[in-house]
């Protein structure tokens, strides 16, 4: 018995106890034990029932049903029956082993049982009506002697070519999944769909009650898998592709974090490195755990900002972790020493970690997959992201911004506060950055190089900063020897910000305050 | 093809339970054997329900299923066995084989 009816006796509902109407209560699942799918199923697959896993060839569909039973008797005590229809016990095992599952040990240790069903039209003489008995013999009988709680059937649409009369193949599914209800074992079937269809032989008409979609293209030369889950009865999912990866340690779906707004906020503060623009955020910066988003054209000192940012992490004896998807790690070294700040020491002293790449190298999940692993491994408090939008040279603008969800989620999660710099192209809209990520943002600053009088001048402006009280002002700032500085304000006697050259024109002192004053 | 194949057929066929298909299949190859094989044939019949262990290890999906396990190879066919034609096919039995 699942511990949810256990807790439904302890606790009858009113429902329950009528006795004519069944208790609304959350479905039971199964969990699969693989990194992500638990989280974005909420929990698992529907308990004591199949669900259907489609998708094309090469897909991952067998290595996906594989880790289900793998995970299932090593972590839950849960043996599990592979019946396949397609690879031999001998390739399976081979299969298992490139994802670092020992299938061998677990079929002797009565955990897994392997059963390739062989059906080959050539082979087979038809004369006569026939039924599918023979396959609930079987599969019944290797559920029954390792105890399986687990199925996972692969490819059982493959008994359609090796069987002419498809009417009662048909017929014979239905009454398999049928039965396979009253043996409350939870199933993995998987099918292969073909162009605008989710299974060729329309297997979804019998598995109704969760259906999961994988997917592998090609995008940018590099091959990206995605999944989907199309249909979950019963229950809350997300519906978004999720990219996954299957490596050596099994598949795993991303986000590897819990989706949600469910984090614990911080009210600790962190300096972003500049002094006047730790001012113009109340004195104190960042809050700690913050995504903090810095746009702008080329060459209006984001990653200045940044690196300033990094100085002041590791100057705390704070970790930070800095992705340059730009420029290479001592080319970010030379140029920031040029304003005085020398990242240098930091890297010696190993607080300051440079992971240089170019964002092609990879595709985009695995890019993803890259950061979670280091920032999982090295702990970072600080990661700063220099540029996000060269992630679109990867993906499409929709991933981006699904990923970076992602990721922002993965960082709250772990109070990492990041800095994220955006190029803006030139000719858009300011504030529009180019990947509409600004409202998964905590701080938007916005850097600008205003021309007028015949000069250039450095602005920067806080667009938005959750929870705080912040400066309202366009600030010029200027790159010095020492860093970047904000420039007094200066105003002119008509109240307005003065600029540039216009500024030294001014004779009106600084305010420097959120108010127009008179 | 004459007179050549004088050994004993070894026919087995594997059921589950008292089904009218089961039922049928062993009466349609009992009249086949004794039109075609008079004499030299023999027939086991497995039960799958007695004996479940058997369908994996003798690669059993559909029932019936007739298996001739002599004379070699080993030749498979399923149904019921009441189209006779495609069991002799399927066996490789010449059809009315010349008296002796």
């Amino acid at each position: 018995m699942t511990p949810l009816v256990r807790r439904r006796k302890r606790e009858p509902s009113k429902r329950a106890r009528n006795g004519n109407r069944p208790a609304r209560h959350p479905l039971a699942k199964a969990p699969t034990g693989i990194s992500g799918l638990d989280e974005i199923t909420h929990g698992g697959l529907p308990r004591g029932r199949p669900t259907l896993v489609c998708g094309g060839a090469g897909c991952g569909k067998t290595l996906l049903a594989m880790e289900f039973l793998v995970r299932g008797a090593v972590e839950y005590n849960e043996p599990g029956v592979f019946m396949s229809f397609e690879e031999t016990p001998d390739d399976l095992v081979e299969n298992g082993r490139s994802l670092g599952f020992d299938l061998q040990r677990l079929t002797t240790h009565r955990q897994l049982l392997l059963d390739h069903v062989r059906l080959e039209r050539s082979e087979l003489t038809e004369a006569g009506e026939y039924d599918l008995e023979g396959l609930f013999i079987r599969l019944g009988h290797a559920i029954d002697s390792i105890r399986a709680k687990r199925v996972v059937l692969d490819t059982i649409e493959l008994l359609f070519s090796g069987l002419s009369d498809r009417a009662l193949v048909r017929a014979e599914l239905g009454r398999l999944f049928r039965w396979l209800k009253t043996k409350r074992v939870t199933a993995i079937v998987t099918g292969e769909g073909d162009a605008g269809h989710l299974t060729r032989h329309g297997l979804e008409e019998y598995v109704s009650d969760c259906v999961i979609l994988l997917d592998q293209r090609v995008m940018e030369q590099s091959a990206t898998r995605r999944l989907r889950i199309i249909k979950y009865r019963g229950s809350a999912h997300g519906g978004n592709e999720m990219p996954f990866l299957i490596d050596d340690h099994g598949v795993s779906v991303l986000p590897i974090t819990s989706l949600g707004l469910a984090h614990q906020v911080s009210t600790a503060h962190v300096s972003t490195g500049v002094a006047g623009l730790d001012a113009m955020f109340g004195k104190k910066g960042y809050y700690r755990g913050n995504s903090v988003l810095a746009s702008g054209t080329a060459g209006t000192g984001k990653s200045s900002l940044a690196a300033h940012f990094a100085e002041a992490t590791c100057r705390r004896g704070e970790r930070c972790l800095y992705f340059a998807f730009e420029e290479s790690a001592s080319q970010i070294a030379r140029n920031m020493r040029s304003i005085g700040v020398d990242l240098e020491p930091w890297v010696r002293r190993n607080l300051l970690r440079v992971h240089a790449q170019r964002p092609t190298a990879l595709g985009l999940e695995a890019h993803l997959v890259a950061m979670h692993r280091l920032i999982e491994d090295w702990q970072p408090q600080v990661v700063i992201v220099d540029p996000v939008t060269n992630m679109t040279a990867v993906g499409s603008d929709v991933e981006v911004k699904a990923m970076l969800a992602r990721l922002i989620d993965f960082m709250k999660l772990r109070h990492v506060t990041t800095l994220f710099t955006s190029l803006t192209e030139g000719g858009r809209a300011a504030e529009r950055t180019d990947l509409g990520v600004s409202s998964l943002m905590d701080v938007w600053m916005l850097l600008g190089n205003l021309e007028m009088n015949g000069e250039r001048n450095r602005t920067i402006q806080i667009v938005k900063a959750r929870g705080m009280a912040h400066s309202n002002q366009v600030r010029e700032f200027v790159m010095t020897d020492d860093g970047i500085k904000l420039v007094d304000v200066s105003r002119r006697a008509d109240g307005s910000v003065a600029i540039g050259s216009a500024r030294g024109a001014q004779q009106v002192p600084s305010r420097g305050g959120r108010r127009k004053s008179e | 093809m004459k007179n050549g194949a004088r050994r004993t057929w070894h026919l087995r066929l594997y059921v589950a339970g008292q089904t009218p298909k089961s039922i049928a299949a062993l009466a349609n190859l009992k009249r086949l054997c004794e039109e075609h094989l008079a004499g030299r044939y023999r027939i086991e019949i497995v039960d799958l329900q007695k004996q479940p262990h058997l369908a994996r290890r003798d690669e059993i999906v559909v029932l019936p299923t007739l298996v001739r396990q002599l004379p070699q190879p080993i030749r498979k066919i399923i149904g019921d066995l009441s189209n006779q034609q495609k069991v002799l096919v399927g066996l490789d039995v010449t059809p009315g084989e010349p008296e002796a």
